[in-house]
């Protein structure tokens, strides 16, 4: 794995705004180095070319008028291809937004240009982000980046993978059971999603509204803190928007762990993959080296996680999905009328996995079916988050994996829905409380891949949540490297 | 407690019509098969005793945000009618909608 454009997102913003280096050249840099892995990743679905220099000669002219660019200055980023990009496609791999491209930004996008960021192209996904191995993009799997018969998890496997690869220093995927943190986990990325209402969703195509959140891929824990910094906080374009100061979460990366209270959740270490576990539990044994007090927790509520999050995301998701009707924009398929033209572009637009949603969510929904499916999986996230609750009296932080396995073979849970369902269990309960988590590589399964170890915090506790992580990412950094 | 209801051909047929989805004989096999599986291993949620529990719509508590009525520009009407697959003066185009089935 060749380096980018070279290094660290922090290293290069200093550079450019340095004059050590221009922002154009580190555009060209990024740019040779997508074409390159391209062939064998197929990590994006557009690549921004000529719309990357012109932003990047923005930069450097604004650093020659004596302006300061922002904090990612010249710093390539990726975005999930769900992330609406003005006059640029934005499709989510579905073909009902073939050649679509957004007459707006999202919030995040307009916040990283603010902040000197050139934005490079856009990443492959699972469609609607329905997916946890990126193998139901309508364009064709991605492929992980150590090993090209795995998949690089999901559903914002294209931002994983380009990351994991070193072609982009940071980029952006969206987290609604996980699609963040277990495609980080399988690449060898930091990988975080925000407290809810953190990070504006505006300009996020929609999927489940309850937990949808935007988060960071990066190399480094500082790096992620650094992306975090420029797209949270408040705003007005987004009513679930937290009006609250955004969490410093640079600030005390060095700070350690001393008597942290961190509790290692059985629910994450049981019943997964032996040698995810062994690491999980050598992770626990260093914070506890480094001074924090580590005690086993159970959180049996969490067992509950997975199918509450079957039925209320596809629920929202029926809704959400029901604006794909060939009318506004998209494709529409002909017919005589309106009803049935509304049938057959949803019946051409939507893959397997999608359609499989929408009906499963509109199953849960629908008479009869409405008290005994979707309002218990409601009452159940209720059971969760005070479960959760309960568990941060006791401690500051919960440890445990990210993904029940190291990455898996491109097929190999295609077949059973249900199955493939199961790679979100480790994350789903910080989505369905709000809360923040994060995935910190640490050390490799036996199969050579990489692993992720899952740090989760309550409600705008990433500051502890990221001292947490630096000081993992430390501690892996002395045994491996 | 009553036993959670199951899922059947029938439900996924009346679904994807909710849905306006529209399945063929296969696909319609598959679909109940996987989507049954889903329900099956929903029934640790489903038979739940929560009784008194209340329903979590959303994560974390919020009230309803207000702004101020202020005129501001919106949307450029032309680029986003260039992205209707139909249009007619200035408006979205749609094929006939009176005399449809319901």
């Amino acid at each position: 794995m060749t380096p980018i454009a070279a290094g660290s997102a922090l290293d290069v913003a200093r550079a450019v705004r340095g004059g050590e280096r221009t922002a154009r050249s580190v555009t060209e840099a990024a740019l040779e180095a997508i074409a390159a892995r391209e062939p064998e990743l197929h990590a994006f679905l557009h690549v921004a070319a000529d719309e990357a220099r012109v932003a990047a000669d923005a930069v450097d002219d604004a650093l020659r008028a004596g302006r300061d660019p922002g904090p990612l200055a010249g710093v390539p980023v990726a975005l999930k291809d769900n992330l609406c990009t003005r006059g640029i496609p934005t499709t989510c791999a579905s073909k009902i937004l073939e050649g679509w491209r957004p007459p707006y930004d999202a919030t995040v996008v307009v916040r990283l240009r603010e902040a000197g960021a050139i934005v490079v192209g856009k990443t492959n996904l699972d469609e609607f982000a329905m997916g946890s191995s990126t193998e139901n993009s309508c364009k064709g799997p991605t492929y992980h980046p150590i090993d090209p018969t795995r998949v690089p998890g999901g559903s914002s496997g294209g931002s994983a993978a380009a990351v994991g690869a070193g072609l982009v220093p940071l980029a952006l995927g969206s987290d609604t059971g996980g699609s963040v943190r277990q495609p980080a986990a399988l690449c060898g990325t930091v990988g975080m999603k925000p407290t809810y209402g953190l990070v504006s969703r505006y300009g996020l195509v929609a999927f489940a509204s309850s937990l949808d959140q935007i988060g960071p891929f990066a190399g480094s824990v500082a790096d992620a803190a650094l992306l975090l910094e420029v797209i949270a906080g408040h705003d007005p374009l987004d009513s679930t928007s937290l009006d609250h100061p955004v969490p410093q979460v640079g600030r005390s990366l060095d700070a350690g762990v001393e008597g942290m209270r961190v509790g290692l959740v059985d629910e994450l270490v049981n019943d997964i993959a032996p040698d995810v576990a062994r690491r999980v539990r050598e992770a626990a044994e260093e914070l506890a080296k480094a001074g924090a007090v580590v005690e086993e927790i159970a959180v049996p509520e969490m067992r509950l996680g997975l199918s509450a999050y079957y039925l209320i995301a596809p629920a929202e998701a029926s809704s959400n999905l029901a604006r794909y009707d060939g009318v506004r924009y998209g494709l529409r398929v002909e017919a005589p009328d309106v009803a049935a033209m509304n049938v057959a572009t949803r019946t051409a637009g939507f893959g397997p996995e999608v359609k499989r949603r929408i009906m499963l969510g509109t199953y849960a929904l629908s008479a009869g079916y409405y008290d005994a499916y979707y309002g218990k999986a409601q009452r159940a996230r209720t059971l969760i988050v005070r479960a959760l609750d309960r568990a941060y009296e006791r401690f500051d932080v919960l440890l445990g994996a990210t993904a029940p396995s190291t990455a898996f073979a491109v097929g190999e849970r295609t077949a059973d829905p249900l199955t493939m369902y199961m790679s979100d269990v480790c994350t789903i309960p910080s989505n369905l409380a709000g809360h923040p988590a994060m995935s910190v590589p640490f050390g490799i399964g036996d199969d050579g891949l990489p692993v992720g170890v899952q740090v989760l915090a309550p409600a705008l506790g990433e500051e502890r949540m990221f001292q947490v992580a630096a000081a993992l990412e430390r501690a892996a950094g002395a045994r491996w490297r | 407690m009553t036993e959670p209801p199951s899922l059947g051909r029938d439900d996924v047929a009346h679904v994807a019509r909710l849905a306006r989805l529209a399945l063929g004989e296969d696909e319609l096999e598959t679909f109940t098969n996987q989507l049954a599986r889903v329900i099956e291993h929903a029934r640790d949620v489903a038979a739940l005793d929560v009784e008194g529990v209340p329903p979590t719509t959303h994560a974390l508590p919020v009230c309803n945000v207000l702004r101020a009525d202020d005129p501001r520009p919106g949307l450029d009407h032309e680029e986003v009618l260039a992205a209707a697959p139909a249009t007619e003066d200035g408006r979205f185009k749609v094929p006939r909608i009176v005399g449809e089935a319901p």
